[in-house]
């Protein structure tokens, strides 16, 4: 039922707006209970049923049905008024809506099928036209008689802040009924989402499948239009599955996480909202749920920007090392002779003549050595370096690699030879043993302990 | 073995007496004057065949012959406008444990949360039942078909991580714990590595020994020979299909490949224009 709306949290003083906040915490008011807890719940069965849509990759769809609930609602209203019933009754509502949300999804598959629409130009028309046409409805209404039907738009913004006790006992069962549901046909829903084709090809009907989820999505969307509106309950599908995918690569565990988040989620934002009364709790609840899918962005285990940031950068610098290592190995090889001793791990090399091996520069050279120093793979003196007896393995190791990737490219990639360089430096990085030695086998038919460059090394001079 | 026609109609080969009798000799795949049209243009025409039991067949032809479309329709994933196709003698949707299919690796998403081990036993859930767990014996028979492809190593691997070679193996294991009689594969071999290859092929004769039965869609057409007992020549209609030494002929390779069919394809283009002034 629509309720009274309840400014439920309100301060003057900073004290007092510090009891608000235990009170709140502790969810001591009846009112705050029943919104948080109510909320909270949405967003868990959201985020269950989201993840499977967003990888079914139809999160879309809950955004059309839920848009082309709103006739629904203005034509039952009015069906009720004009037979002599009650306009308001929530159940005679919430039919309409679901009709008109499953002609809208019906309207969706048509369009693409029948006429070949293509699916994003049927998302859009079907969306706006239904959801214009409820405007319209609600417009109507209104001017038939003004006053009774304001809590009609309660349905498209939400109207978190007077959730009842009825509407507490509905979010619960609809949101026990979609978690068991989703427990019990979890492996089929999964492999459903995966290969839909081989899931038909063993007999799992896609229609029955697709239609569980279906159901699934216009359920939550129907619960969640009380709770945050019908334009915002797909952000509740969305953002925590979405967010999910940051932190993890196993199905069961991403379920979990987004039920987790989209709980997070509801729970931040009712207190947020609670707080600060003006604003209204279906979009701060959305803004916390953002919040939680930006933190994951930035910091998710599994995919998350900071940690793949500092993985590359890790990358980098043995990367950089290894360049290092093989431009001290390299002109230690130069400025001895004979192959027998080359690459002498005692030469003395200028940090100048490093310089111009490479186009790095001074500070970073000198970075490089400075850390590989610590690292005890190379020892310096003055201005000059040599490398230690295990940085001397390395390089030998890593120049080898370089010139055995380099000869390949020569020999059998057709390669100029001035792009060599460029493209051995790339790869040598990445190369495995088992390709390491492929390429020994091809390239020199037999095993040499560092291979000879193929290019003509200039002197430094 | 392949042969153009099925040698018993289908009326004889649905009569139980019959059915009992011959039961060991049953062909695994039998095809009958198979039309399927998309949105009314016709992709197969008339297409009939027949496989023999323990042998693997190639299916061979050039882009958009309707290779795939083929095995869909034997699959009864996509409707057919006519014909008829028996497995073992019988409707496919009575027959649906005994056929194992590997679908394109292209046709789903790598970067799905799930791992190897989960994927290979998804070939086991219609066998787990609704309602039920994966359980621990369900696991080691996954475990079972991974060691047969060669990559039980990465059981726990996350499929994103996997190269297109282990992706190839992943799908065939997936078929291999259903155990089944009959497999139909989408190019199980496009575009793996020479290892994969090789044990893709062994684990084929190895089940071509066990009496298993094998129609795969391939696209090298040099070693035809060497893997194949037998090809159909697919190009929009059945242009020849039988042994490989009897059928696998530069003139009827020419037929599938070189000079297009043009009297079917204008037909299809025909009705492709008529389909947009309706």
């Amino acid at each position: 039922m629509i309720g009274p709306s309840v400014a439920w949290v309100a301060t003057e003083t900073s004290e007092e707006w510090l009891v608000a906040l235990w009170r709140l915490l502790t969810l001591a008011d009846y009112n705050s209970r029943v919104v948080i807890l109510g909320t909270a719940l949405l967003g868990c069965a959201a985020g269950v049923v989201g993840s499977f849509t967003l990888l079914r990759k139809r999160a879309l769809v809950g955004d059309a049905i839920s848009h082309a609930m709103l006739p629904g609602l203005g034509i039952a209203f009015l069906a009720a008024t004009l037979s002599g019933g009650d306009g308001r009754s929530l159940p005679i509502l919430l039919t309409g809506a679901t009709i008109s949300g499953l002609i809208g999804a019906a309207a969706i598959l048509g369009l693409r099928s029948t006429w070949r629409l293509s699916e994003d130009a049927a998302f859009g028309i079907v969306l706006s036209v239904f959801f214009g046409a409820g405007v319209a409805l609600l417009g109507v209404i209104q001017s038939l008689e003004a006053g009774h039907a304001a809590g009609l738009e309660g349905f498209i913004y939400g109207k978190t802040a007077s959730l009842s006790w009825t509407d507490l006992m509905a979010i619960i069962s609809a949101a026990a009924v979609a978690l068991l549901l989703c427990a019990m046909y979890f492996k089929e829903l999964a492999l459903l989402c995966f290969d839909q084709a081989y899931a038909e090809s063993q007999g799992y009907s896609k229609w029955w499948l697709d239609g569980l989820l279906m159901s699934l999505v216009v359920g939550i969307a129907i619960t969640g239009m009380q709770a945050v509106g019908l334009i915002l309950v797909i952000a509740l599908l969305i953002i925590p599955a979405a967010a999910a995918r940051f932190w993890t690569h196993r199905l069961s565990r991403q379920v979990l996480i987004s039920a987790g988040i989209g709980m997070a989620g509801c729970f931040g934002g009712g207190m947020a909202s609670a707080l600060l009364p003006n604003l209204p709790a279906g979009a701060v609840i959305i803004l916390a749920c953002a919040i939680l899918f930006l933190f994951s962005l930035m910091f998710g285990s599994a995919q998350g920007m900071v940690w793949r940031a500092i993985r590359r950068w890790q990358w980098q610098q043995i990367m950089l090392r290894q360049h290092l290592l093989r431009a001290v190995y390299e002109q230690a090889e130069t400025k001895t002779s004979g192959p027998e001793i080359a690459g002498d791990f005692e030469v003395r090399i200028d940090v100048a003549d490093l310089m111009i091996s490479r186009s790095w520069s001074k500070p970073l050279l000198e970075r490089l050595v400075d850390d590989a120093q610590r690292e005890g793979l190379v020892t310096r003196i003055g201005s000059q370096v040599a490398l230690s007896r295990s940085g001397w393995v390395q390089a030998k190791r890593l120049t080898h690699q370089h010139r055995l990737w380099e000869m390949y490219l020569i020999t059998h990639a057709d390669v100029a030879l001035q792009q060599v360089d460029r493209l051995a430096d790339d790869i040598e990085h990445v190369l495995e043993p088992s390709i390491i030695h492929e390429l020994e086998q091809l390239v020199q038919g037999r095993t040499v302990e560092v291979a000879k460059s193929p290019h003509q090394l200039p002197e430094p001079s | 073995m392949v042969s153009d026609r099925p040698a018993t109609s289908p009326h004889s080969a649905s009569n139980p007496g019959d059915l009992g009798a011959n039961r060991p000799m049953l062909s695994p795949l039998q095809v009958w004057d198979l039309t399927v049209a998309y949105q009314r243009t016709p992709v197969l025409w008339d297409v009939a065949f027949q496989v023999e039991p323990a042998s693997l067949v190639a299916v061979v032809g050039p882009n958009g012959a309707g290779k795939s479309t083929l095995l869909r329709a034997i699959l009864n994933l996509i409707p057919r406008t006519s014909g008829k196709i028996q497995i073992f003698g019988d409707e496919f949707s009575a027959q649906r444990r005994r056929v194992g299919y590997v679908p394109q690796r292209e046709s789903v998403d790598w970067d799905f949360p799930v791992s190897v081990l989960d994927v290979v036993t998804m070939g086991l859930y219609r066998e787990i039942g609704w309602l039920w767990p994966v359980r621990k014996q369900h696991r080691a028979r996954a475990m079972e078909a991974l060691n047969q492809v060669g990559i039980a190593d990465l059981a726990h691997r996350q499929i994103s991580h996997l190269s297109g070679g282990q992706q190839q193996r992943t799908f065939l294991a997936r078929a291999l714990a259903q155990n089944a009689d009959l497999y139909l594969m989408d190019e199980p071999l496009a575009a793996v590595d020479a290892a994969t290859e090789l044990a893709i092929i062994q684990q084929l004769r190895a089940m071509k020994q066990q009496g298993k039965t094998c129609v795969v869609i391939h696209h090298d057409l040099q070693t035809v020979p060497e893997y194949f007992d037998s090809v159909l020549l697919l190009n929009m209609r059945v242009v020849a299909s039988g042994p490989v030494a009897e059928v696998f002929t530069p003139e009827n390779l020419q037929k599938t490949y070189g000079g297009r069919l043009t009297l079917l394809d204008e037909v299809s283009s025909a009705m492709r224009r008529q389909e947009k002034l309706l």
